[in-house]
């Protein structure tokens, strides 16, 4: 009976071992390809064409999803917003509250979230098929170094978008908001404008929430192209490794918000 | 200098604590079209990667041009496989570029040709695999043997030295069959190369190869020219060479006793 226990409690062991070393694997494979991405990189400046088709499809073709999802979160934000501030007596305040959500959290954050579900699927399942359909293994064997030509390109095309998209999700949030609040709700639109620019600050607000979406440019590309790369090479790999991008962007996106916001309010 | 361009020298590759080959050795010599043959699962492509040095072997060495591939650094071996062209068994071809595009590929990524002579050696490579027509077309618009013989022309864009086909003839219609035997034969004798086939289509190879080993368990059972291998009386190679479903290489995979595993 002891024996029993000993047995199952050490098999129990072994198992969390296993996953353990398997997860700090993939922690060290995911950085030693990131460290390759930033080392063979210099392809994807001097042949910028390359990195420009990335962007293309990753920064482009996410526009439209980026743009009403921003449309209707201002929207959204808007109506809360007055909802609760006209019980202050402080409705005119709704342009700062629309705006800082925005530009400091919800832009770069659900921007990211959205590119994780929209480009990062789609870079994980092109990678993961290439790697199927062994595309990059020709790559290798025609002394072409997929690293350079096509994970750097990718890397540096969500780097550039990120931020650029969290700017657009921002701007486009804010008219939603403005649309809600001046001639829906009838806010003030000389307050609404006013009391935004006086009380949003350019270092505090709008350059940590571009410092934000650039980290998570950084991870939710990173994460992508990493699963695709780690997919096993089958319809199941491959399905299972975008799933991963999704859920692994999504958490690390949240994570790294938390420990952003805190570093930035701090300092 | 040897007129072996690769050589297996005493090769042995593993992997989870099980060994695919052990202690094989061949030699290609130039100019040759040489095959590889066996069973499936028998390591035949894993040697195709041993020489290409995406791999690296547990022991032994394989040598390309004297270099042996393992002991390379990463530009050492992207310099041998300049020098080396291969055909993937579905092809390979990039998705997301059009035929011309493909061809075009190593052309553009390892020489610093110009454009206007690059159009005009795709279309040489294209017209020689007959799909100079074909050029504006994407991946998913050409059958399987087009598919194979435009990833053959991309294979041969840079005029390798060592052309590697990966089951070149597995899933094809008989004309395409035909056509890709003859354009590898073509190719080799054009080329002045030697090409590495692997293969478990008998007829085919045989038609072009000149000289044949048989891969199985691990090791070369045997090795020769076709005709010597067709005269084999060697029970594997006989079961291969003529198909038959029972031998060497049994029907029923090992299980327990029929009788006892149905009542029981």
């Amino acid at each position: 009976m002891i024996n029993l226990i000993i047995n199952k409690i050490s098999r129990l062991l072994s198992g969390i071992g296993h996953r353990m070393i398997a997860r700090i694997w993939r922690l060290g494979a995911g950085a030693r390809l990131f460290m390759l991405a930033i080392i063979y990189s210099g392809e994807s400046f001097k042949r910028f064409h390359l990195t420009l088709r990335e962007i293309y499809f990753t920064g482009v073709m996410s526009l439209l999803i980026i743009i009403v999802s921003a449309f209707f979160v201002g929207m959204v934000l808007a109506l809360q917003g007055y909802n609760t501030l006209q019980k202050y007596g402080s409705s005119e305040a709704i342009g700062v509250l629309v705006a800082l959500a925005l530009v400091r959290e919800l832009g770069p954050v659900v921007t990211a979230l959205l590119f994780a579900g929209r480009a990062g699927t789609a870079i994980t399942a092109e990678i993961g098929l290439m790697k199927t359909t062994e595309q990059l293994s020709a790559m290798e064997m025609m002394a072409v170094n997929p690293i350079a030509r096509v994970v750097a390109p990718r890397f540096w095309a969500g780097v550039i978008s990120m931020p650029i998209l969290a700017s657009l999700f921002s701007m486009v949030g804010v008219l939603g908001g403005y649309l809600v609040a001046v001639p829906l709700i009838g806010v003030d639109e000389g307050a609404f404008w006013s009391q935004m620019q006086a009380n949003v600050d350019v270092r505090a607000d709008i350059i940590n929430g571009v410092i934000k979406s650039v980290v998570f440019g950084v991870a939710c590309t990173m994460i992508a192209l990493f699963e695709g790369f780690d997919a096993p090479p089958t319809a199941e790999g491959v399905s299972h490794a975008t799933t991963r991008t999704v859920v692994i962007s999504s958490l690390t996106v949240l994570g790294l918000d938390f420990v952003l916001t805190s570093f930035m309010l701090v300092v | 200098m040897t007129s072996n361009i690769v050589e297996i020298d005493n090769l042995s590759f593993g992997y989870n604590g099980r060994l695919l080959h052990k202690g094989i050795n061949m030699v290609f010599p130039k100019r040759k079209v040489v095959a590889i043959m066996g069973g499936s699962g028998s390591g035949k492509t894993t040697l195709l990667r041993l020489i290409g040095g995406q791999i690296k072997p547990t022991k032994g060495e394989v040598r390309v041009d004297g270099h042996v591939v393992h002991k390379q650094t990463r530009d050492g071996i992207y310099q041998l496989r300049r020098t080396m062209g291969m055909l993937f068994q579905h092809g390979a071809l990039f998705t997301d570029l059009s035929v011309f595009d493909n061809v075009a590929f190593p052309m553009r990524e390892l020489t610093d040709l110009p454009e206007s002579m690059i159009r005009d050696l795709v279309l040489l490579k294209l017209n020689a695999v007959g799909l100079r027509g074909a050029h504006k077309f994407m991946p998913a618009e050409l059958s399987g043997g087009m598919a194979r013989r435009v990833a053959l022309a991309r294979a041969v864009a840079l005029d390798p030295n060592i052309i590697m086909y990966d089951e070149p003839f597995a899933g094809l219609d008989p004309i395409s069959m035909g056509v890709i035997c003859g354009l590898i034969r073509s190719l080799n004798d054009a080329l002045g190369a030697t090409s590495i086939i692997v293969s478990h289509d008998v007829k085919e190879t045989f038609l072009i190869a000149d000289y044949v080993y048989f891969v199985a368990n691990g090791e070369v059972t045997a090795e020769g020219t076709p005709e010597d291998l067709m005269q084999s009386t060697l029970p594997f190679v006989h079961q291969f060479v003529h198909g038959e479903k029972d031998g060497p290489v049994p029907f029923h995979y090992a299980a327990p006793d029929y009788r006892a595993q149905l009542l029981g």
